[in-house]
């Protein structure tokens, strides 16, 4: 492992402690209000500075690590299960089967991602939930796509004939051998898709449809920041970071899993 | 047919001597240590002389002959008290002085004729390339002298040919290609690793018979080789290399005739096998009409269509029975429709025409429950057994899955598990190890266990050992016919070689584009067929020219 992998895994191991615990790293309150102490800079009292309302940003940053975390997660947790269950029944449930199923999915691809994501939103309503919902349909014509290639490709080899050689049914050989063998590629596009989610769902929250005021959650908070962009710069910075941070050390973790996936299956 | 040459004595004068060789060891750094791939060894090649290395893969045949030209890679290091070439002291070669060597003053011929021809490149162009390189011929005559090397390598219309692709050749074509590429600029030496390993038995003869005329121009010839029967052939001078070490050396009519180390004879008893016929194990052969007929095909006819319009018939009219106990020898140049025909048998393949009875049901009237029940009465043992094998799972794993498919209890599946290993000849120390771990005799020992596990009435094998080293091969073949003693097991034997076959085969089909041009009793066919076919087949496989001993 590299030094980039340590340190990724690190980041990653701290932003889930801070996800699971966010108590444990500051004694403040996120949602506090302190009227007289708005937009101060980053000093020994608040580290990170407050912002307009004179909230601590330290604070908030790390309430905000269970909202962005959740939000990319569900998000490829849904896209995976409903992308392994497409994915499956285009490749084994027959020709026509496939067809509607992929010509389908080509017409999801082919809307831009986040206006999607966005109507998606729109019509279930703003909120954590439904921000997941509007990224996983995003994303999972990738995930089906995937499955089902690897679904086709295991299904010829070898061992998946040798099974039904031994009297198994093809639900049975489908679900022995070729989902487990189909993991390592899921898996992979996964961990990197969980990177790209969490800054989706950020932008979602940005535009005011995730996760509603006052939570704590980056994407929001870098769009309170926006009006007072020309007095203080530590309300747009800090969360602005610890999205890079977090997008980085999931990308660069990921990553490393996926090099390894590929080395084993060589 | 060729005797032995009489320039290999040790009188010879020292102008003859190309290559010297004397205690060349080779290391390789691995992540794992160091490992010694070649541990001392001596040997010296002369002007017009083929000297042979035998032994298996991994036995450090190939590392050695690459150590003569630079290319035993960036993780070797070569040591040795002597290493010239003509006289030149290869120890301080720099790298300009190995490519002058490579190429100019030695050829390689590989085994796999497709890797080492550029896909992208012409065939004529790849010929060419070492005319221009080392200016063998002013750049006007490269032309007619690539057609030239063409037309002395036996490539029929070289004009049209060396404007061809790789992949437009047979394989015969592209290792003549090849080798009319390592001979253009008319080296001293011409290296040659395996090179007809990947070959149909008739190109194999073709391509030994092209090497053996460049003996006579006074190129001298390394030959590498898994098969000593292949070596016997044209070799003057053989090594036989075990574990980086040479254990045996001498003329080959010596070294065959009467080996003395184990493994030599162990290598020669397994080219002296395919002179058996089976049932040495004493079983004597299945009773005559006596036992079930197990598997029945009756007229076999399997098309495809074509891209554009037009079908190809790759299985046409096949019939054939196999009973109880008995094995079914179905033996075809490659493309010649024995796999398919064994596809057809396991059921995974319909028929166009004709059908197949298992126990007398035939495969198109079962469905459901009842044809997966029919499934595990016939199995099937692939070339390669690893990619039979799931790759996340242990041999006990594997070896447990077709069993619980039939819900055995999972105390007596430990107990049936034992038993598998016991027939196959494996320890239950694998169990836990992944096949990809294991070495290629195990693999194709625990693909055997497996294939027993299902109690099956018949298992197809489609070229079980081909891909094995010749002495593995032995010891995989007489697995095979001693789980056939025991359990009374039908095999259905496919291969290109004909050895093999005839060793394990009570009857043998012969198979020729998709038609069985030949049917009968394997000592009949072997020894007095009629049939062009099946003579040109047989003139084909190398022989050893010597009285070998019957029975064991």
């Amino acid at each position: 492992m590299t030094k980039s992998v340590w340190l990724g895994t690190a980041v990653l191991a701290l932003l889930v402690a801070m996800a699971a615990l966010p108590s444990l790293f500051t004694g403040a309150d996120p949602d506090a209000t302190d009227l007289n102490a708005t937009l101060r800079p980053p000093s020994a009292e608040h580290w990170l500075g407050t912002d307009q309302n004179g909230r601590d940003l330290y604070a908030r940053i790390v309430y905000g690590v269970r909202p962005s975390l959740l939000i990319g997660a569900g998000a490829v947790a849904l896209a995976l299960a409903g992308g392994v269950l497409i994915g499956v029944a285009a490749a084994q449930l027959g020709r026509v089967v496939d067809q509607v199923l992929s010509r389908s999915l080509d017409v999801v691809l082919s809307v831009p991602g986040l206006l999607l994501a966005f109507l998606v939103v729109a019509v279930l309503g703003p909120g954590a939930g439904p921000t997941c919902v509007g990224l996983a349909v995003v994303s999972l014509p990738v995930f089906a796509r995937v499955v089902r290639t690897e679904v086709i490709r295991i299904r010829v080899s070898q061992y998946v004939e040798a099974a039904h050689g031994f009297g198994l049914g093809r639900a049975q050989v489908v679900l022995r051998h070729v989902l487990p063998n189909a993991f390592g590629p899921v898996m992979a596009l996964a961990t990197v898709s969980l990177g790209a989610m969490i800054v989706a769902g950020s932008s979602l929250s940005f535009v005011g449809l995730g996760p509603q005021p006052p939570t704590a959650e980056w994407g929001a908070m870098l769009a309170e920041s926006r009006e007072f962009l020309a007095l203080a710069w530590w309300p747009a910075a800090f969360p602005g970071a610890a999205i890079t941070l977090a997008v980085l050390a999931v990308t660069v973790v990921g990553r490393h899993l996926q090099d390894r996936i590929e080395r084993r299956r060589a | 047919m060729r005797p032995a040459t009489t320039a290999t004595g040790p009188d010879v004068s020292r102008t003859a001597e190309l290559v010297a060789v004397r205690d060349l060891a080779v290391t390789f750094a691995t992540r794992r240590g160091p490992v010694e791939a070649v541990r001392g060894v001596s040997f010296r090649i002369e002007r017009g002389q083929v000297v042979a290395i035998v032994g298996e893969s991994g036995s450090g045949k190939s590392v050695t002959a690459r150590s003569l030209v630079g290319l035993a890679g960036d993780d070797a290091t070569v040591r040795a008290q002597e290493l010239t070439f003509d006289g030149a002291d290869l120890r301080q070669a720099g790298e300009r002085a190995w490519r002058t060597l490579r190429g100019r003053r030695a050829g390689f011929v590989l085994q796999d004729a497709l890797g080492s021809l550029d896909p992208l490149r012409r065939v004529g162009a790849e010929v060419a390339e070492p005319l221009r390189e080392h200016r063998i011929v002013p750049p006007a005559g490269i032309e007619p002298e690539v057609v030239r090397l063409l037309t002395e390598t036996g490539v029929p219309a070289p004009e049209s040919r060396a404007r061809q692709y790789p992949h437009q050749l047979s394989g015969g074509l592209r290792q003549r290609a090849l080798i009319a590429s390592a001979l253009a600029a008319r080296p001293d030496l011409l290296i040659a690793d395996e090179p007809t390993t990947a070959l149909d038995a008739t190109v194999q003869r073709q391509v030994l018979r092209l090497l053996r005329e460049r003996i006579a121009d006074g190129t001298a010839i390394l030959l590498i080789s898994h098969d000593i029967g292949v070596v016997a052939e044209i070799a003057d001078y053989v090594y036989v290399m075990k574990d980086g070490l040479f254990v045996e050396e001498g003329p080959p009519s010596k070294v065959l005739e009467s080996p003395t180390h184990p493994y030599t004879k162990t290598l020669v008893a397994a080219v002296l096998g395919t002179s058996r016929g089976p049932g040495r194990h004493g079983s004597g052969g299945p009773a005559d009409g006596g036992e079930p007929v197990v598997l029945r095909a009756d007229g076999l006819v399997k098309r495809y269509r074509l891209p554009g319009r037009g079908e190809f018939t790759a299985v046409e009219g096949v019939s054939a029975t196999v009973s109880a106990g008995e094995t079914l020898g179905i033996v075809g140049e490659s493309g010649s429709g024995k796999t398919t025909v064994g596809r057809l048998l396991t059921g995974l393949l319909s028929p166009d025409e004709g059908r197949v009875e298992v126990d007398g049901r035939p495969w198109d009237e079962l469905r459901g429950r009842a044809r997966r029940a029919a499934r595990r009465r016939i199995q099937m043992i692939y070339q390669n057994p690893l990619a039979s094998f799931d790759p996340r799972y242990t041999a006990r794993l594997l070896l447990e899955e077709p069993l619980r498919v039939d819900r055995t209890p999972a105390r007596e599946r430990a107990r049936h598990v034992a038993r598998l290993l016991e027939y196959v000849g494996l320890d239950e120390g694998i169990l836990d190890r992944r096949a990809r771990d294991l070495s290629g005799g195990q693999r194709q020992r625990l693909a055997i266990a497996r294939a027993l596990a299902p109690e099956p009435a018949v298992i197809v094998c489609d070229e079980p050992v081909s891909a094995l080293d010749a002495s593995i091969q032995a010891q995989v073949l007489d697995v095979l016919a001693e789980v056939q003693e025991r359990l009374g097991v039908a095999y259905v034997f496919i291969s290109h070689d004909l050895g093999v076959v005839r060793r394990l085969s009570h009857r043998v089909i012969v198979m020729k584009e998709g038609q069985v041009v030949e049917t009968g009793e394997t000592a009949t066919v072997f020894d007095t067929s009629q049939h062009p076919y099946t003579k040109s087949l047989l003139d084909a496989v190398p022989r050893l020219h010597i009285t070998y001993p019957t029975g064991t």
